[in-house]
């Protein structure tokens, strides 16, 4: 098991944003979390890499206890994450996004070039604002800022919101890609469907409460059911 | 002539103004700190170029210690006062830095002195000479040659290194630099250990030119500082190297202008200009509003 997480609760105040979620992801797989706006996804994520503390519960990263330690050594562990809303650093320009990702890794030169490579467009874009960028561009630029560290597990975090449909589309052509090379993915997405068509496993998040972990193809059909009879997904 | 010699002046004073906002804006524009105790990073090194006088080590030897001084103290600050409430509400770090300043200031007076000590300065810092037309004094030509080389040592490091991108990272989205796995304690020290740096060498400046040291000596030039760094967008790097520049100006053109009997007004008429300024520009001349992200 690459990431294991067991009865994670996290706290606001009073509030629990999410209670007792226990999810697993094998080692090559990608699992999608799906559910609405305000389920506790991000609050999920955020407990996993650190950026906030959990009330109760463990985080486990190929076998090793990650609970209580910092982000920035959880994620040189090989964890990456494409936060929400991606976060690029918009003062500084592509080129300075990718340098400054993982920091004193041998190789990271040639994985560089290599990300360039393969998304030509931010080559081009080498020496503008990131945040001149297109929606598609910074998501883009968001993924190869993940993989810079060549992570073992990535984790994307509504990698689809305020997308334009069509760069929705490439958005999980390029997930999509990254499973077929062998990437293990966390995908948390409100975009059940898409989402659901790209996972091995899904699991749903409702106020808080983690559910699922079977074949996503299920949940598909799931869907597909509830949109032929309501009208409406999740 | 006479305005010559006042823009020279105007550019030496404006220097370590420059450098002390340079200090404050570097820290503040990661932590969200405004730390008061900068005072104390001129106060204490220039405590240490007194130490090293009543020793008779000669100048050079004071500057350098004094520049250590200030490095190590200003990490210090970091490491004891502010990163066990790092989390905690801008309001707290305010107060923080506060009773930071209030203590280092009683401790002087307690250990050395409430009241002024001479260190008296090398006779070639004073010497003045011709150039140009102009009488310039050694310790104006240091301050300008200090600025200038700390400013493009600073754009550089922040512009060129990987450190300077991470903390300019770090300035616009702390958590998703940490996301980068860069290391939050790293930046943050380095932005102090910078601030330290700066502000000694203000210290070894304005020694040279005041000639004595006292517990709250850095009270009145971190709070022009502060001003110089209001005044060019808080946060904003070059703002605080041009508010600096701007507030020098101001102050020495307010002392060559104003008449005898209003002099001991200068401090509060440059005050009132600022305010002025910020009425019409109130995110300051290099300051943005606050954006808020979509």
């Amino acid at each position: 098991m690459l990431l294991a997480v067991d009865g994670l609760t996290v706290r606001y105040g009073p509030v629990e944003a999410v209670r007792s979620a226990t999810l697993h992801v094998e080692q090559g797989e990608t699992v999608a979390l799906i559910g609405p706006n305000g389920a506790g996804k991000t609050t999920f994520l955020s407990a996993v890499v650190g950026l906030l503390s959990p009330t109760t519960g463990s985080v486990a990263f190929d076998g090793r206890e990650i609970t209580g330690m910092r982000t920035e050594s959880i994620v040189r562990l090989g964890i990456g994450l494409v936060p929400e809303h991606r976060r690029l650093f918009r003062n500084l320009t592509v080129r300075e996004n990718l340098e400054i990702a993982a920091p004193g890794r041998d190789g990271e030169e040639e994985d560089r070039e290599r990300l360039l490579e393969r998304f030509p467009i931010l080559r081009e874009r080498s020496d503008q604002l990131a945040g001149y960028l297109s929606g598609g561009e910074a998501q883009q630029l968001a993924v190869a800022r993940a993989l810079v560290a060549r992570p073992r597990l990535l984790l994307l975090d509504e990698p689809s919101l305020g997308l334009a449909p069509l760069i929705v589309d490439e958005v999980f052509r390029l997930i999509g890609e990254l499973r077929e090379q062998g990437t293990t993915i966390l995908l948390v997405e409100q975009n059940a469907y898409h989402a659901l068509e790209v996972a091995d496993r899904a699991y749903v998040m409702r106020t808080g409460e983690l559910e699922g972990g079977g074949p996503a193809d299920a949940l598909l059909d799931e869907q597909e059911l509830l949109r032929a009879y309501l009208g409406g997904g999740l | 002539m006479e305005t010559g010699q006042q823009i020279l002046n105007a550019i030496s004073l404006g220097g370590i103004y420059a450098l002390l906002a340079l200090g404050l804006a570097i820290v503040f524009s990661i932590l969200h700190l405004i730390n008061f105790a900068h005072g104390e990073l001129i106060t204490l090194p220039a405590y240490a170029m007194y130490g090293m006088y009543l020793l008779g080590l000669p100048w050079v030897a004071f500057a350098a210690i004094s520049i250590l001084v200030g490095v190590v103290a200003a990490l210090a600050m970091e490491r004891i006062a502010f990163r066990p409430v790092r989390d905690a509400s801008p309001a707290t770090l305010l107060l923080t830095s506060l009773g930071l300043s209030i203590i280092i200031q009683s401790l002087l007076q307690m250990l050395i002195s409430p009241r002024e000590r001479a260190v008296p300065q090398p006779d070639w810092l004073l010497d003045s000479f011709e150039v140009a037309g102009l009488r310039v004094q050694a310790v104006q030509l240091l301050a300008i040659g200090v600025t200038i080389v700390s400013l493009v040592a600073l754009t550089l490091i922040m512009q060129r290194t990987r450190m300077g991108i991470a903390m300019r990272a770090a300035a616009e989205d702390f958590d998703a630099t940490r996301l980068m796995g860069i290391s939050a304690n790293r930046v943050i020290a380095l932005a102090f250990a910078i601030s330290g740096l700066l502000a000694s060498l203000a210290a070894i400046l304005l020694l040279a030119r005041r000639g004595t040291v006292h517990p709250s000596m850095g009270l009145l030039p971190v709070l022009k500082a502060f001003v110089a760094t209001v005044l060019g967008g808080f946060g904003s790097l070059a703002g605080a190297a041009v508010g600096g520049f701007l507030l020098g100006f101001l102050e020495v053109a307010l002392r060559a202008w104003l008449p005898q009997d209003v002099a001991g007004f200068t401090e509060g008429i440059l005050f009132a200009i600022v305010g002025f300024l910020l009425f019409l520009r109130p995110n300051g001349l290099f300051g943005r509003a606050e954006v808020v992200r979509a």
